[in-house]
């Protein structure tokens, strides 16, 4: 993908999404847009995995597993992608040189650890972060992070050392850019994308076998959390449910575990295919996001010490047991509708 | 969520940028707002380094004892568990495990203890220094 001279830092709410959408309309696909890269990307998720730790707490993600966001979108849209892992840190850092030499953004997995730019609070052994480099001037590279509102500067070293974090999903110096060549993407294209997307997040939140993932996983989550309290004391349950809310509202999700994003999503393909169910379940969504929210304000009550009963706890777990209905709804709503 | 709703409590992060929320206007329609932070966010990041310190002052305790090794500390002090260390250092996961005790960890050569200084960011006679196990 060749810019359309200087590249334009966009910033977004999710990484993932927020460098797909930044390298698409960096590319000239001027009708993207965060939510449309998210949706059509099936960005949607949930699961709990609970034999898995991260950094001592439950295994939980709101999000696709990394790098099916950008694959999805690209895929769906028709457009070729190049995506490479190094096992050497010169070869990566050769590579990307030569990417830059040729005016070509790529996106680049990472991990947060080592990132000079985060504030230190935000920096956790986590790989699955993703930002756009544009640029290389002398030693220095000119990074477009989405989350950030500003474009930031590292050296060769500190990026070869995000480039190159270790530990769970090490992103062993991955990147990744699309290949588009000439071809322009119409309404039609996009239109075909929206319904693939919706076709697969519908299947990844209602049809995935197990208990772990999708409505049934949040459901099994509301469970367990009953049982926290007595199986794990008090601090550690409480260390737990400040993950859980963490995953779900911390820097990347827009809001809600990523729900508010997903309704914005529904909005703009009913400006695509105008078909008004779009709009009822857009609204959905935005309840649960809103029920994913309350949720959090009562685990923060817990984690804070203002709760601690059972009772508190119980109310936590019907949270998600009510939100594990409301999007069951919404997504057999959005697997029923006649598109034209 | 409503735009005016998108909470505006500064957190850590707010100090250096916003964050873009998805929020509705008055018609209804999603649109982005920034936001400062969130203080239920903000406290779930505290308990959460608030345990991560307990975890470092209990471990440079066990230390001060002799009853761990200075890798034990450190690794506690950098985030890590056995498993991101033994990724950084390319040891096997038992071979870290055995290397948190003191007196395995006094018998280390040189060339072990440069892979954890490196990880560290430290010195092998600091690492050597830190040992309390005779």
């Amino acid at each position: 993908m060749y810019m359309h001279s200087p590249f334009k830092h966009i910033q977004a709410a999710h990484c993932e999404s927020g460098v797909t959408n930044s390298l698409l309309r960096n590319a000239g696909i001027d009708k993207m847009t965060e939510p449309l890269a998210f949706g059509i990307g099936a960005g949607l998720f949930f699961v709990y995995v609970p034999f898995l730790k991260i950094n001592g707490g439950p295994a939980i993600a709101f999000r696709s597993f990394p790098g099916i966001i950008f694959k999805q979108t690209c895929q769906s849209l028709g457009i070729p992608v190049t995506r490479k892992k190094f096992s050497s840190k010169e070869a990566a850092r050769l590579f990307l040189d030569q990417c830059l030499s040729e005016d070509l953004a790529v996106g680049c997995q990472v991990g947060v650890y080592y990132l000079p730019y985060f504030p230190r609070e935000y920096r956790f052994h986590f790989n699955a972060h993703n930002l756009i480099v544009y640029k290389k001037e002398k030693d220095h590279y000119l990074v477009s992070d989405p989350i950030m509102e500003t474009v930031a500067s590292l050296s060769e070293y500190e990026l070869e050392r995000v480039r190159f974090a270790k530990g769970a999903l090490a992103p062993r110096g991955q990147l990744y850019y699309p290949s588009l060549q000439g071809q322009t993407i119409d309404d039609e294209k996009i239109k075909q994308a929206i319904r693939s997307g919706i076709r697969k997040n519908v299947f990844n939140m209602l049809h995935i076998p197990g208990p772990i993932a999708g409505v049934k996983g949040i459901a099994f989550t509301g469970r367990k959390i009953k049982k926290w309290r007595d199986r794990l004391g008090l601090t550690k349950a409480g260390l737990y449910l400040a993950q859980l809310v963490r995953m779900q509202e911390e820097i990347g999700t827009g809001g809600g575990g990523f729900r508010y994003i997903y309704a914005a999503f529904l909005q703009e393909a009913y400006d695509f295919h105008r078909i008004e169910e779009l709009l009822a379940i857009s609204g959905q969504f935005t309840r649960a996001g809103d029920c994913w929210r309350d949720a959090a304000i009562q685990a923060a009550g817990i984690y804070k010490g203002r709760l601690g009963s059972q009772h508190d706890f119980d109310a936590m777990g019907d949270y998600l047991l009510e939100i594990s209905e409301m999007e069951k709804k919404a997504f057999t709503a959005l697997s029923k509708i006649k598109w034209h | 969520m409503k735009k005016e709703d998108v909470p505006q409590d500064l957190s850590s992060l707010g100090k250096i940028t916003t964050e873009i929320c998805y929020a509705t206007d008055e018609a209804g329609k999603y649109t982005t707002q920034p936001s400062r932070g969130w203080d239920v966010k903000i406290g779930a990041l505290d308990v959460t380094w608030e345990n991560v310190e307990k975890r470092v002052k209990e471990a440079q305790e066990r230390m001060a004892k002799g009853e761990v090794s200075p890798l034990l500390y450190l690794m506690e002090k950098n985030v890590m568990d056995i498993a991101i260390l033994a990724d950084y250092t390319g040891f096997w996961k038992w071979r870290v495990r055995g290397h948190l005790k003191p007196g395995v960890f006094s018998r280390l050569s040189d060339k072990v203890l440069q892979k954890y200084a490196e990880v560290f960011n430290s010195t092998v006679e600091e690492l050597k220094s830190m040992n309390v196990h005779a």
